[in-house]
């Protein structure tokens, strides 16, 4: 195994990995129950990530192939830093495939293209606590996770109903895993929200700096949060994409000059490539 | 008719000082019950004792629940206990701002404790909290507005209404009219009163003020240095009082 | 035609190219070698090493130097490889009795066993640059006293102590210490895991808060009880030899602040502590850390606890500066995805309010 100087495989000793296991090992058996474990201090700075790389080292095997996305595209820079870590402690293969990798380690957003059993989703996660803008007590949010006490939750859904006419929560869109537990989905937008619920792939999520833990086993109910008669509803587009033109994957607004242009194109990268290469087009491309 | 709440030598001490010592009472439904007595006299901490707000020392409280008749509140598992609390009691503050989640708005302080007990349906909620907020006689053109710019009044009223939307069989008041002008203190008194006997609410208020209690109360308990030192029908205790005490405080608050 | 932005990777190398370039800076000038940091900016070194948590003074030169004299940077570079290190145990409790003191001073008495021992500090300098420094060639010299100061030196909390007028500091047997790097922080916190956190946590933020508790923000009546400097031998106690062996030795900082407690129910009024320890000679960090671990225990002494340095999930969460600085730096990342949330979502209700107003606008003219 090609892997850096003086450090194991993947970084992390494997004490810590085996401690980071046990903790996963918990979050799968209770979905969407944060997990506190002891996050160790990652040669990047907190709040980059580090829960995730914590999660991907501790799972991470030589046979495996990675891919790392922030905002849906592979070659952002965190992203590519992330990929490097890994490159240069463990040496395993990476892809920009979605269908290619058995982990996919991501900073908001997952991608468009289905994933499938046996792969592994990893979320890199800044606040874990679904409830934290309700209430910034630690022991208090933990005894409302314990008793299932959401009405708060929902007092907050009524409010924006009430002010703004609709739901008004854009991205890191709280869902209740299993019946049970509400979760935070990570900054993911909403749009998103849709493609956790009883995905074939396991999906963990890791927040270093608050050092927590938690998942969604493959196969598991995912609900967003909504009422009866304001149903939770994902973003929509007027525009197709004008790369591939595809018009249900999410978009990224490019400004192309500084009197209003714009111009909508995939955020996931790989997406995007494959729908062109089999030869699907937008507007900027036949033009 | 079932007792709706039974009390027995409840004791609640800090350290060596004593906040309430030897209380006993039963309560039936649709009874209101005063306490009064001056600052300090330990009615406040009885009140929260018997709110399952602060745990007491020693006695126990046995409430009357729907399923399962009278039962010890605190054998209750804590979860049981806080849903007892957010569905068949209610609490309204002395200070209003203890009550009422003051940052949104006084529709979701109506319908907080319907969400919390499962209701998804936005518009539902929101007739529900039109209706009681024209049953504490505030303005449903106000529902979207938040607390911290209703008046005094309004607040409490608001905070009575946010209790009495799961139908509580009993409701805690510490205070309710105080700090509050004397013609405002008048019509809350009054809205308190219609609710209570329309709704046949069981009440347990504490108060300084014998001119609530008069108003409000079918019964009375005299509260000195932790001790109940007067218990009876409240025309009775305020016309006619036996223990010094209580003369005392008939003479020196009630100008006749 | 739009193509999506490459080249991440290209970019990132460069700008690590330009940084090591800069680092070094004009190479004309020669460069600062580590004896040169660890001998003449001591001070830094010392604070990196105990907000790094981690005794290695050549090290924490190395992160000063690699950091461009960034301190929280150095900080950040020191924690990250002390996690990398491998675990033989925990040496044993520090007895600060046997310390080869070298500054001790105490604010409650004008006298005492050991007597008041100024020590370097900067507390009686005059704050006038000092233009001569410029040059580079000094080389001050301080005079030896006659005879080394006495070991053993009582703590001022000691002789309190005799008089029963201070609370006693006994170890919890039945229970292991904390440890931070290993588990999570939970609340409520031990008082163990407190200082830890707080000999830790970020000099700064302890000087504001230790400073507001002083101003107001819960009141705990201070006195500076006694602060040490000097040197202190480690031991350990390997599992194959079964008793103590002198491992090092390491500089620390101690100071106990003397607290007053105006007594309860149940206790008489006494004296209560307020603790900090740092390693190296970090006087400032050591005495707000004491200020807020006291102020930390209100809730245990039956005091109101309602100001900030009084609020443990307040106080903990945010005293680490490698943490604070990397969630507030986080914002430098990509959030073009959330944005375009935003964007989206703040249009539609620009365009619900533009419908309603239209609306209205039907209304009242339809009512005229």
């Amino acid at each position: 195994m090609s892997t850096a100087q003086g450090y194991n495989f993947a970084y992390l000793d494997e004490q810590t990995k085996r401690m980071i296991r046990r903790a996963i090992l918990k979050a799968v058996a209770i979905p969407g129950y944060q997990v506190p474990f002891g996050s160790r201090e990652m040669p990047l700075p907190y709040g980059w990530g580090t829960g995730g790389i914590q999660v991907t080292a501790a799972i991470l095997g030589p046979d495996d192939t990675l891919k790392v996305i922030d905002q849906g595209a592979d070659d952002t820079t965190n992203a590519v830093n992330i990929r490097s870590f890994f490159q240069k402690t463990a040496g395993m293969a990476t892809t920009d495939r979605t269908r290619e990798a058995s982990i996919i380690q991501t900073r908001h957003r997952i991608p468009e293209t289905p994933l499938v059993e046996g792969q592994i989703m990893v979320y890199q996660v800044p606040i874990p606590e679904p409830l934290r803008w309700l209430e910034p007590r630690e022991g208090e949010t933990r005894k409302m996770h314990g008793l299932a006490e959401y009405g708060v939750m929902q007092v907050k859904l009524y409010e924006d109903i009430a002010h703004y006419g609709h739901i008004s929560t854009a991205y890191d869109y709280p869902v209740r895993v299993n019946g049970r537990y509400v979760m935070s989905p990570s900054p993911i937008p909403k749009f998103d929200n849709p493609k956790m619920d009883n995905s074939p792939a396991l999906q963990l999520f890791g927040a270093g700096r608050e050092k927590r833990i938690y998942a969604i086993p493959p196969y598991t109910r995912v609900e967003s949060l909504d009422f009866e008669d304001h149903p939770f509803q994902i973003e929509s587009w007027d525009q197709a994409c004008a790369i591939c033109g595809s018009a249900d994957s999410y978009l990224d607004e490019i400004v192309t000059d500084d009197k209003g242009g714009r111009m909508f194109v995939c955020s996931d990268t790989d997406y995007c490539g494959e729908r062109v290469a089999a030869g699907h087009t937008g507007e900027e491309q036949a033009a | 008719m079932n007792k709706l709440l039974q009390v027995t030598d409840l004791s609640k001490n800090y350290g060596s000082r004593i906040g309430c010592e030897g209380v006993a009472f039963d309560l039936y439904p649709g009874e209101v019950l005063g306490i009064v007595g001056e600052s300090g006299s330990g009615k406040t901490t009885l009140l929260r004792c018997l709110s399952a707000q602060l745990e007491p020392s020693a006695g126990r409280i046995a409430y009357d629940m729907r399923t399962q008749g009278l039962t010890d509140i605190w054998s209750l598992s804590e979860p049981e206990r806080r849903m007892l609390m957010r569905t068949d009691w209610g609490i309204v503050h002395q200070n209003a701002r203890d009550g009422l989640r003051m940052e949104v708005s006084a529709g979701a302080n109506v319908g907080e404790r319907l969400m919390a007990v499962g209701a998804r349906h936005y518009g539902n909620i929101r007739t529900e909290a039109e209706d009681w907020l024209t049953k504490v006689e505030i303005d449903t053109g106000r529902i979207d507005d938040l607390p911290a710019t209703f008046s005094g009044g309004m607040q409490q009223r608001l905070q009575i209404a946010r209790n009495l939307v799961t139908q509580p069989r009993l409701v805690f008041m510490d205070e309710p009219t105080s700090g509050l002008d004397v013609s405002v203190q008048a019509r809350l008194l009054d809205l308190i009163r219609t609710l209570v006997n329309r709704l046949g609410i069981a009440c347990v208020i504490v108060t300084h003020d014998l001119g609530v209690v008069r108003l409000l109360a079918h019964r009375l308990m005299v509260m000195r240095r932790g001790r109940v030192v007067e218990h009876g029908l409240t025309d009775q205790v305020l016309d006619d009082p036996q223990h010094p005490y209580t003369q005392l405080l008939v003479s020196s608050i009630l100008p006749v | 035609m739009y193509v999506a932005v490459k080249g991440g990777e290209r970019a990132i190398e460069n700008s690590r190219r330009l940084l090591a370039e800069e680092r070094r800076g004009d190479t004309s000038v020669p460069e600062v070698t580590l004896a040169q940091i660890d001998e003449q900016l001591s001070l830094a070194v010392d604070r990196v090493m105990t907000e790094g948590s981690l005794y290695d003074r050549e090290l924490a030169a190395l992160a000063v130097k690699q950091a461009r004299g960034d301190l929280i940077e150095a900080i950040f570079l020191l924690r990250a490889y002390r996690t990398t290190l491998p675990r033989f145990g925990y040496a044993e409790p520090l007895d600060t009795v046997a310390m080869q003191v070298r500054r001790r001073i105490s604010a409650t008495y004008k006298d005492l066993p050991g007597g008041q021992v100024l020590g370097p500090t900067f507390d009686y300098t005059l704050r006038l640059l000092d233009f001569d420094l410029a040059a580079a060639d000094n080389a001050p010299e301080a005079e030896a006293a006659d005879a080394p100061l006495e070991g053993g030196m009582p703590r001022v909390t000691d002789i309190l102590g005799h008089g029963g007028l201070i609370e006693p500091e006994e170890p919890r047997d039945e229970q292991e210490v904390g440890d931070l790097t290993r588990d999570p922080l939970r609340f409520p916190a031990e008082r163990d895991v407190r200082l830890q956190s707080l000999a830790r946590g970020d000099e700064g933020f302890l000087l504001s808060l230790g400073y507001s508790t002083q101003r107001g923000y819960g009141k705990n009546h201070p006195f500076a009880g006694e602060i040490r400097l000097g040197e202190l031998a480690v031991e350990f106690v390997p599992e194959e030899l079964g008793f103590p062996i002198e491992i090092g030795e390491i500089t620390v900082t101690e100071c106990q602040m003397v607290n007053q407690f105006q007594g309860s129910a149940t206790e008489p009024a006494k004296f209560t502590r307020g603790y900090g320890l740092t390693f190296g000679h970090c006087e400032r960090k050591a005495m707000a850390m004491a200020l807020v671990d006291r102020s930390l225990r209100a809730e245990e002494l039956g005091e109101q606890a309602k100001a900030p340095a009084q609020d443990q999930e307040f106080v903990l969460y945010h005293a680490d500066n490698v943490e604070a600085s990397g969630f507030t730096q986080h914002l430098k990342l990509p959030h073009y995805v959330d944005f375009q949330a935003e964007l989206v979502m703040v249009r539609r209700m620009r365009e619900t309010a533009a419908n309603n107003a239209a609306r209205n606008d039907d209304f009242e003219e339809a009512a005229d």
